[in-house]
């Protein structure tokens, strides 16, 4: 099982950043033997639009199954959705808790954006 | 000739220089109100509208059968609108789209058509001998700058036009102000009013279009406003005191010309007084 999660630093001892489109980074984490890799997100940290939507087939592209974060909006949802990833939000923390408590059974997956656009 | 009203900052009086001005005039003349995210010009010109019209902007619409999924269309856009992932349908964001037209003129496969999204509406009347014409945002749509342009295409070429633009100095407001022969700046005697006029004079400049300030509620501050015109160069045609009365006329909708007489003389000078400073700026030029 392979998870990308929303991070404000490049390792497991990173805190979760609470944004899904403007996290500084993204953890692609195999839940099993916690190995893990950082994926910068810079590029679309100054995007004046569209952040959520770039960031979903940042993940995409890493053919992760899961993506953790604290708030996801609609048009990185439907992305998401589209390639086939659950979302977990609502999650914060030390990424390698969050990752013990997601593998304890810990989260639901959302079935929608939990946060609204910030432009529509 | 085409007068922009515009501020800077918001609240100065935009619209009662505007309204107030082309219902002053003894002569055909059109009001345009392009503050089209909350016209209210219409609240003092109670024109009888006749008619409404629907405003779109294209945006693609993807034939999935066509799509061999290249990912040209992505690359073009700017705006992050159109989205093509593996093995899964391209996903469009219509809301995002500014309609540059770059994915159907790029896709090779022509598997993008056009679709519309509405961006608000547009409604023109009369009131006695003046044409009027505002825009009003579709709510949750943020592209006001083509309706502003759709509102400014309504103007009728045989008679001066005074165009009540939105505050700021975003896209909008250069979209109201863009082309005209003069702006006239409403502003406050306040360090807010003073600030946010400087920003609407280096817009102005830009766009290198004379301008002449109204000065609102004077008396209320200082003398900064004043002090900055002179500096600057920038001619005071009109100062309108700061009295309570002038809120109660407006606060109840009713024009500054009819509930009290004496203005409507000032406003027709000011009128000429702008004329003059076009023609002077047009000779200049030449």
């Amino acid at each position: 099982m392979k998870i990308a999660v929303s991070s404000s630093g490049n390792d497991l001892t990173s805190q979760v950043d609470p944004r899904f489109g403007r996290a500084a980074f993204f953890l692609i984490v195999d839940a099993e033997t916690m190995d893990c890799r950082a994926v910068e997100n810079r590029q679309h940290l100054n995007l004046p639009q569209g952040a959520g939507i770039q960031a979903a087939q940042t993940v995409a592209a890493e053919n992760v199954d899961v993506v953790i974060t604290g708030n996801c909006g609609p048009k990185a949802f439907r992305v998401l959705q589209a390639a086939g990833i659950q979302v977990v939000t609502g999650a914060q923390g030390r990424i390698e808790d969050v990752i013990s408590r997601y593998n304890s059974g810990e989260f639901e997956t959302a079935d929608g954006a939990n946060v609204k656009g910030h432009w529509m | 000739m085409i007068i922009s009203v515009a501020s800077g900052k918001g609240g100065t009086g935009k619209t009662m220089v505007a309204t107030n001005l082309a219902l002053a005039l003894d002569r055909k003349v059109q009001l345009l109100d392009c503050d089209v995210e909350e016209p209210n010009a219409h609240l003092f010109v109670q024109a009888a509208f006749d008619h409404r019209e629907t405003v779109t902007t294209p945006v693609p619409k993807i034939d999935q059968r066509r799509c061999t999924q290249c990912g040209e269309c992505e690359q073009i856009c700017q705006f992050k609108a159109i989205a093509v992932l593996p093995d899964t349908d391209a996903l469009t964001f219509p809301e995002l789209c500014h309609s540059c037209g770059g994915c159907w003129t790029v896709c090779p496969e022509n598997a993008i058509s056009l679709d519309q999204r509405e961006l608000g509406v547009i409604e023109t009347g009369h009131r006695n001998g003046i044409f009027f014409a505002h825009g009003r945002l579709r709510i949750g749509e943020a592209m006001a700058p083509p309706l502003i342009r759709a509102v400014r295409a309504t103007a009728l070429p045989d008679r001066p036009t005074i165009i009540d633009a939105p505050p700021g100095t975003s896209c909008p407001v250069i979209a109201a102000m863009k082309d005209t022969d003069v702006v006239l700046l409403v502003t406050e005697p306040t360090p807010f009013g003073l600030h946010d006029l400087q920003l609407a004079v280096g817009a102005v400049r830009i766009l290198d279009i004379p301008c002449a300030l109204v000065i609102n509620r004077q008396g209320a501050g200082d003398d900064r406003v004043l002090q900055y015109a002179l500096q600057e160069k920038i001619p005071v045609l009109m100062e309108i005191p700061f009295d309570r009365r002038f809120a109660e006329i407006y606060s109840r909708g009713e024009m500054l010309i009819e509930a009290m007489p004496v203005w409507a003389p000032r406003f027709r000078a000011l009128y000429r007084q702008i004329e003059t400073l076009v023609v002077y700026r047009k000779a200049a030029a030449r």
